[in-house]
């Protein structure tokens, strides 16, 4: 007898999700036997935006992009910025940067940690680990005045410094997560029930992982060693070893599930927690802004023709931004962002296939998808105004790459 | 049927919907406060009930008009004549003389089958996820079920409820038997989420799975209905443990003489309060710190570990009797 199948839509709209996205899966029973994930629901044309605006206002909208990790864009932004204006950040400012965007780690992977346990109905969790974030909120709103856009940024520098007085909070703090980690890493790795519902769900191998492109704690999990701040060291982290957190350091094997995942994700707060201690240990005195004046430095990038590539690892892995300064205006001619979650929603659709229907707001959440990140795509219109579709586009490709061929005379 | 039988008959629903919504309340606002919340007011669940009897009722495209209209009603009448066949505290059951523990397990079937028919009749794709891992789950919690009634009627030699009210469960078994009964009652907790759709066995309605499964298409007073029933359930099951297992009153304990109003109102409360307790431990607590199973996890835990539990209470209570 032929099992029934069901079309079972998730999304753009389900209580798994908490922004939009659309994952179609054919079913049997509880088994999923065809799955297809499409995107392009938030499309926000904030690239568009960006090459209107002159370079600052830019950097603040890049803080737009996404909600949770506000400084990853930011970051990117103004280590790209000064690589294509040819300046450097004084060294407090960096370390000032540095302090900000791990403390901003630990709270997105806090934030992720409740997410997933309220994917699996596990609410008090949920609960539990937001409260626990709260007291970080507290202090990026003691350093930066915001809890959730920090506008603390600036190319060649940041606009506030970490006083003395803030250092005794900030250890506080330090202290206080030291044991409060201890406390995660107890409730989520021994639990049996999470034990449960994670071991050998979404796992992804070594080998997938390199073929999906997956990026940040997804490709780590499985086993890829691969973290910008220690391939491509910036700011302070060139004075740190920082090395990728990989499950095989902590157990010995890689599995690349749900589980490892939270595993590595529980290690990089402890991680975290080292840096910023460091960082607040050894930070140099100096100025904060390479261009303190923003006349002085908007003038600069009049002036700069140029472009660079930059990258920063945000706590869902890297974001790489591109800007092109034209040296006719202040703002940057051409800016591309590309954001983590873009690669690992790659990982999805081999993952669902054969998965439960139980496992769906798992794998979902398991990288932390973030859409608002992702959705910035292109559209081409031909002379007429008409939008061009994907396959004509390509066959538009491939006759132009032929006819350039032909006039060089290149064979194949 | 006595002017007093019928009095019970119609006050005990008015009165159970009342108990099941307030229960329903405490149990937010308790589940709240375990996980550092402050939680609804108490009487939230009347406020919502009364909302959704407001709301506009939507019948899906495709579904099967009739029989999604019908299932709301049938899961309420079931819940509701539960409750009437329930002794409250030293009253009678209204219904006591025409049915006993295998109605009441049929009862509680009724209406986890009335919730999948209408999951299947509303042709959603969650809501027939939904009903078929409702069936499932039913499968896998009907047979400790089923024995922990076996094992009672084992040692009363009876399936009345009113005589198992009457005469504490724990004067009757020897230590042996009484041994097993305390593994009927393990096995009979672990059931209760499972019966009544709660975490950690809230796999039907899974609301980041499957979208609250067989309810996602209902709305307005069908939702209301199921809500009251999902309520009256609650408060049902937990007095059915406290009967079956916890049926001492005040009197018996402490010697009281009280007579006339005064007694009822005091064993009324006592009743009550045995209840809360009940419903806070195997209830609110447990889906407060649970994470939500998968169904095949589900079903192994029911066929494997908590039937393991089950037989050899029943065992127990067959060599002690």
């Amino acid at each position: 007898m032929a099992k029934t199948q069901y079309y079972v839509p998730v999304g753009p709209i389900h209580p798994a999700l908490k922004e939009p996205i659309r994952v179609e899966a054919r079913v049997e029973g509880e088994k999923i036997v065809e799955v297809d994930v499409k995107r392009g629901f938030a499309h926000r044309g904030i690239e568009y935006m960006g090459m209107k605006r002159n370079a600052i206002q830019t950097l603040y909208l890049s803080e737009r992009i996404c909600g949770i990790c506000s400084i990853s864009h930011p970051y990117a932004f103004v280590v790209t910025a000064e690589k294509a204006l040819g300046i450097e950040a004084p060294p407090r400012a960096q370390y000032i940067r540095t302090i900000i965007g791990e403390l901003e780690r630990i709270h997105s992977h806090i934030l992720w940690l409740g997410v997933v346990a309220h994917e699996m109905g596990f609410d008090s969790l949920l609960f539990w680990t937001w409260k626990g974030r709260e007291r970080l909120l507290d202090i990026l709103e003691l350093l930066t005045g915001n809890r959730i856009n920090y506008s603390v940024f600036m190319i060649g520098g940041v606009r506030r410094d970490i006083k003395e007085s803030h250092v005794k909070a900030i250890k506080d703090m330090i202290s206080y997560y030291r044991i409060f980690n201890e406390e995660m890493k107890e409730v989520f790795l021994s639990d049996p029930v999470y034990k449960a519902r994670t071991r050998g769900v979404a796992q992804l191998s070594k080998k997938m992982a390199l073929e999906l492109n997956a990026v940040g704690p997804v490709a780590r999990a499985a086993g890829v060693r691969m973290d910008i701040r220690q391939d491509i060291p910036y700011d302070a982290y060139a004075d740190i070893d920082v090395r990728a957190v990989v499950p095989q350091d902590i157990v010995g094997e890689a599995r690349g599930d749900a589980y490892d995942i939270t595993m590595v994700r529980l290690y990089e707060i402890d991680q975290s927690l080292d840096i910023i201690e460091y960082c607040l240990d050894e930070m140099p005195e100096g100025k904060l802004m390479a261009i303190p004046n923003y006349v002085a430095l908007l003038a600069k990038i009049r002036r700069t023709q140029g472009e660079a590539i930059g990258a920063h690892e945000a706590p869902r892995g890297e974001v790489i931004h591109y800007i092109k300064f034209d040296g006719k205006r202040d703002g940057p001619s051409v800016w591309k962002v590309i954001a983590p979650s873009y690669n690992n929603i790659n990982t999805w659709a081999p993952l669902l296939l054969g998965a439960e229907v139980a496992d769906i707001p798992i794998v979902v959440a398991y990288i932390d998808p973030c859409m608002c990140c992702n959705d910035r795509i292109a559209v081409v219109r031909d002379e007429d105004g008409r939008v061009i579709d994907p396959a004509t586009l390509h066959r538009k490709a491939v006759e132009k790459t032929r006819k350039l061929r032909e006039e060089l005379g290149v064979r194949t | 049927m006595t002017p007093e039988t019928l009095i019970y008959a119609f006050t005990f629903p008015v009165l159970g919907v009342f108990l099941g919504l307030v229960y329903k309340g405490i149990d937010r606002r308790f589940s709240a406060r375990l996980t550092s919340r402050i939680g609804p007011p108490i009487r939230q669940p009347f406020w919502d009930v009364g909302k959704l009897l407001l709301k506009e009722t939507v019948v899906p495209e495709n579904a099967v008009a009739w029989i999604f209209n019908a299932i709301p009603i049938v899961s309420f009448a079931a819940s509701m004549t539960l409750l009437l066949y329930i002794p409250f505290g030293v009253l009678k059951a209204p219904l006591e003389g025409y049915g006993d523990l295998i109605v009441i397990l049929y009862l509680l079937t009724l209406q986890s089958l009335a919730m999948a028919i209408g999951g299947f009749a509303s042709g959603s794709p969650f809501s027939s996820v939904g009903a078929q891992r409702e069936m499932v789950l039913m499968m896998s919690y009907e047979m400790p079920l089923a024995t922990v009634i076996v094992g009672f009627a084992m040692l009363y030699r009876s399936f009345s409820l009113t005589t198992i009210a009457s005469t504490p469960v724990w004067g009757v078994a020897g230590p042996l038997a009484a041994m097993g009964v305390l593994l009927l009652l393990v096995a009979l907790l672990a059931v209760t989420p499972a019966e009544l759709a709660k975490l950690p066995f809230d796999i039907a309605e899974a609301e980041t799975e499957i979208c609250e499964g067989m309810l996602a298409e209902y709305s307005g007073r069908n939702l209301a209905l199921f809500y009251l029933s999902d309520a009256v359930r609650g408060f049902a099951m937990a007095a059915l443990e406290v009967v079956l297992f916890f049926p001492f009153t005040l009197t018996d304990i402490f010697n009281l003489g009280l007579t006339g109003t005064t007694y009822y109102a005091v064993e009324a409360l006592w009743f009550l309060f045995k209840v809360l307790v009940i419903y806070l431990l195997a209830i609110t607590l447990v889906r407060t710190s649970f994470a939500r199973f998968r169904i095949e996890q589900a079903s192994k835990i029911f066929w494997v570990y908590v039937n393991i539990i089950a037989l050899v209470g029943l065992a127990l209570v067959w060599l002690g009797v």
